[in-house]
């Protein structure tokens, strides 16, 4: 394969800007994935067996989903996933000081493989690409840098990298979250760019004690290297808070999307966790749900993201909710607008209600 | 030297005919059970769970599906350097090819796997069965009571008792007499097919009885031998569920079991899960206007219509409109709007057009094979096509690219077959 991945899964920008303590990469989707398992598979399912994740802030979770390679076909001798945290030594008592010093830390791997070509990605994002399309129009542009982009539509270009293209779609300006964006073209953090060239930069810029590589790569070099644009088109979602962390999962009740991720050849592939099939017992009721495997009915569902191993008590009633692994909820209670972390225990008879705008969250291991 | 105190052997080349088109194209421990499983995952994750990381699985029936389900071994950690999961078709020796003739010729054939690993004892299991058994606890129980080979037997009812191979004990639970399926059975314990044998009495065991017996069998030549030997043989009695799901019925009953509100077989305990070979995840789907009641879904499942006291496999569709009950719906079957579907079962990779009706009419037992079907379930093989408005009866067996013009107008009633071969698509 051409080229070598590399997901940046635990800056402080990589957590629920709502709760700063949890990582984004590892907060499940869609009733059996973890948001990381996008990218991963995306990565593998385009060719590339070499893979590093780079991760320093909440990274347990993610971690003990790391923990075996074999699942994303990583487990091997030719390349294989790697895992970076930051490490402490005399001379650099910090942890990662930006996107760019967390890759120069581990310069080395760069150093040390021979793929042409480096895939920059993020672990918060949930979508479908083929990098090796990527790759050819990055060629065929005989551009430095490739930036995949998107139109925005419903995403604010504030939140985002706002970029300006020319007709051949070579970058012009890029700002950084700007308070008054020129075009609704946003970058979505993902970049293919040669080794060799990545490896220059980052030697560069850092011995300028410069460490971000969007604002110290991208917008510094904006003129002086050939960076492109790469129209993306399909399903892309960015999690950023407990709100968008919602509305992508209640997006897979969605067929389409659904069938995109689930059903349409290549798959996402996850870490394999050997639950029994979900169970549906005769008080139950169920509609417009997902249900992950190892879950046990009793109650009546409607409009959720289930994950494995959830219990629902008999004359409960859920509605417009998320709950994430191993959560408990008694019997003759009520829930809607809300999202249980993993192992939450909602007691007989509890009553919850959240909003749309504002689902209420109760986290890991709550119990009310 | 290599060396484990104990493997095991799990004996996996059965046909099940009993089974009828079931295992067609598969051996009966690849046959799927509970879902998303195959028969064969419960001794394999029994194994492991067990901490046997050593096992040798003896193949010869339609061994493909088998291959292909365990592979390396990976989703039960049987992927290790030392040991882990062998396959053992037969092979041909010098001069002469030779299948596995019996069970204990299987283990016979295979002397030169088991020494590789220099085992203290060796542990004999049956890919056909369904249960949850710890052998460490056999296996101490062994060496507490010296046995030159323990034999795990279950309590039944006696009146069932000529069913089985029954071991008569004295007060010790020593065997004295063995007799396959008696017809004045004299004690209750039942032979499960799991056996500890010391390996070094086995092995000369085995090559003594090969002398006489080409087709040598444990119940039948190699458990009697060796009470004639008066070799140190005790019976392990295990309490718990066990499932032999030789037949159509008892297959269908077995599942149908698991949907249970506190079923007798639980799939669900943390410290004891059972393993296997999916290729993705998806998560299960129950539509807006679906209705499901007493089932299970496994995953990748997607239930937009009703679905009623019936287990199903992983990425089964039924479509809006369908009504399947008391049935068992294998994976990556699809059952179009309309259908209704009573008591059958549904092989893999089916396809159910529109507005089929399966299982209704007469309980006739099929006129073909009375004997394998005729308790009322119908069953369609595998990678089979029914078309559009066609109405089943019930003990039929439907199997192959069936069109239209291939039922009488549009019927096939109860106890009629309809087997296209050589129309595997």
């Amino acid at each position: 394969m051409k080229a070598l991945g590399i997901i940046l899964a635990g800056g402080s920008s990589e957590t629920l800007s709502d709760y700063p303590n949890k990582s984004i990469a590892a907060l499940p989707v869609g009733g059996s994935y973890r948001t990381i398992d996008f990218t991963m598979s995306n990565m593998t399912n385009s060719g590339v067996n070499k893979v590093a994740v780079i991760t320093q802030y909440s990274s347990r979770s993610l971690l003990d989903h790391l923990s075996s390679a074999k699942w994303w076909d990583l487990g091997r001798k030719q390349g294989g996933l790697f895992v970076f945290t930051p490490y402490i030594t005399n001379d650099n008592p910090f942890g990662y000081r930006g996107t760019a010093d967390a890759m120069y830390r581990n310069i080395s791997f760069l150093k040390r493989s021979n793929e042409p070509f480096v895939i920059i990605a993020s672990g918060k994002h949930v979508y479908k690409i083929d990098f090796n399309d990527v790759l050819e129009y990055h060629q065929q542009k005989q551009a430095d840098i490739t930036i995949i982009y998107k139109e925005a539509n419903y995403e604010k270009p504030s939140n985002y990298g706002v970029m300006v293209l020319d007709e051949n779609k070579r970058l012009i300006e890029f700002e950084e979250k700007p308070l008054e964006p020129q075009t609704n073209i946003i970058s979505l953090g993902i970049y293919v760019i040669p080794r060799t060239l990545l490896i220059k930069l980052l030697e560069d810029v850092v011995a300028e004690n410069r460490y971000d590589f969007v604002n110290d790569v991208i917008i510094r070099y904006r003129k002086k290297l050939k960076i492109y644009g790469y129209p993306f088109e399909g399903y892309w979602r960015c999690i950023r808070s407990i709100q968008s962390f919602f509305d992508i999962n209640m997006d897979f009740l969605n067929k389409d999307v659904r069938d995109l991720f689930c059903k349409q050849y290549p798959y996402i592939a996850t870490k394999v966790m050997d639950e029994p099939p979900a169970k549906f017992n005769i008080s139950s009721s169920t509609k417009n749900c997902i249900v992950g495997g190892g879950s046990i009915l009793n109650g009546y569902v409607e409009n959720a993201v289930l994950f494995r191993k959830v219990f629902t008590g008999s004359y409960s009633f859920i509605k417009n909710a998320i709950i994430m692994d191993g959560s408990y909820i008694g019997n003759n209670c009520y829930l809607e607008y809300v999202v249980l972390d993993k192992e939450v225990v909602v007691s007989d008879g509890r009553k919850l209600v959240g909003s749309k705008k504002n689902p209420i969250f109760l986290e890991k291991g709550s119990v009310i | 030297m290599r060396k484990r105190e104990i493997i095991s052997m799990i004996l996996a080349g059965g046909h099940g005919t009993r089974l009828g088109i079931l295992t067609k194209h598969l051996a009966k421990p690849a046959v799927t059970f509970g879902g998303k499983y195959r028969i064969i995952d419960f001794v394999l994750s029994n194994c492991i769970n067990s901490d046997i990381d050593t096992v040798g699985v003896l193949t010869q029936y339609e061994p493909l599906k088998l291959n292909q389900h365990i592979g390396i071994g990976i989703p039960w950690d049987l992927d290790r350097k030392t040991g882990g999961v062998t396959i053992l078709p037969p092979y041909i020796k010098e001069g002469q090819g030779a299948w596995y003739s019996g069970t204990a010729n299987a283990i016979y054939q295979n002397i030169k796997f088991i020494e590789e690993y220099n085992p203290e004892y060796v542990l004999i299991l049956s890919g056909d069965h369904i249960y949850k058994m710890d052998y460490s606890k056999m296996l101490e129980y062994h060496k507490q009571k010296e046995a030159d080979a323990t034999i795990a037997v279950l309590e039944v009812p006696i009146e069932e008792a000529h069913h089985f191979g029954i071991m008569n004990t004295n007060e010790e639970d020593r065997i004295v007499e063995f007799e396959e399926k008696p017809r004045e059975p004299r004690s209750n314990l039942a032979s499960m097919g799991i056996y500890i044998f010391n390996w070094n009495k086995l092995k000369q065991v085995l090559i003594e009885d090969n002398e006489y017996h080409p087709d040598s069998d444990f119940g039948k030549h190699i458990i009697p031998r060796m009470i004639h030997n008066e070799d140190r043989l005790f019976a392990y009695r295990f309490n718990s569920y066990w499932k032999d799901v030789g037949t159509i019925e008892s297959y269908w009953q077995a599942n149908m079991e698991l949907i249970e509100t506190l079923p007798s077989f639980n799939l669900y305990e943390e410290f004891w899960k059972f393993y296997t070979n999916l290729d993705h995840q998806p998560p299960q789907y129950v539509g807006e206007v679906a209705d499901v009641k007493r089932s299970i879904l496994s995953e990748g499942s997607e239930v937009y219509g009703n679905v009623y006291s019936s287990v199903l496999g992983s990425g089964v569709i039924i479509e809006e409109g369908a009504t399947v009950r008391d049935s068992i719906i294998m994976a990556g079957t699809i059952v179009q709007s309309g259908s209704v579907l009573n008591r059958c079962i549904v092989s893999e990779n089916c396809f159910i057009g529109k507005n089929v009706i399966i299982g209704e009419g007469e309980n006739i037992a099929n006129f073909e094979k009375p004997d394998i079907y005729h308790t009322g379930i119908t069953v369609v093989g595998d990678q089979t096509t029914v078309p559009d408005n066609v109405w089943i009866g019930k003990n039929c067996v439907v199997y192959g690219n069936t069109k239209f013009s291939d039922y009488n107008n549009g019927r096939l009633e109860s106890g009629q077959s309809l087997i296209l071969e050589g129309e595997e698509s």
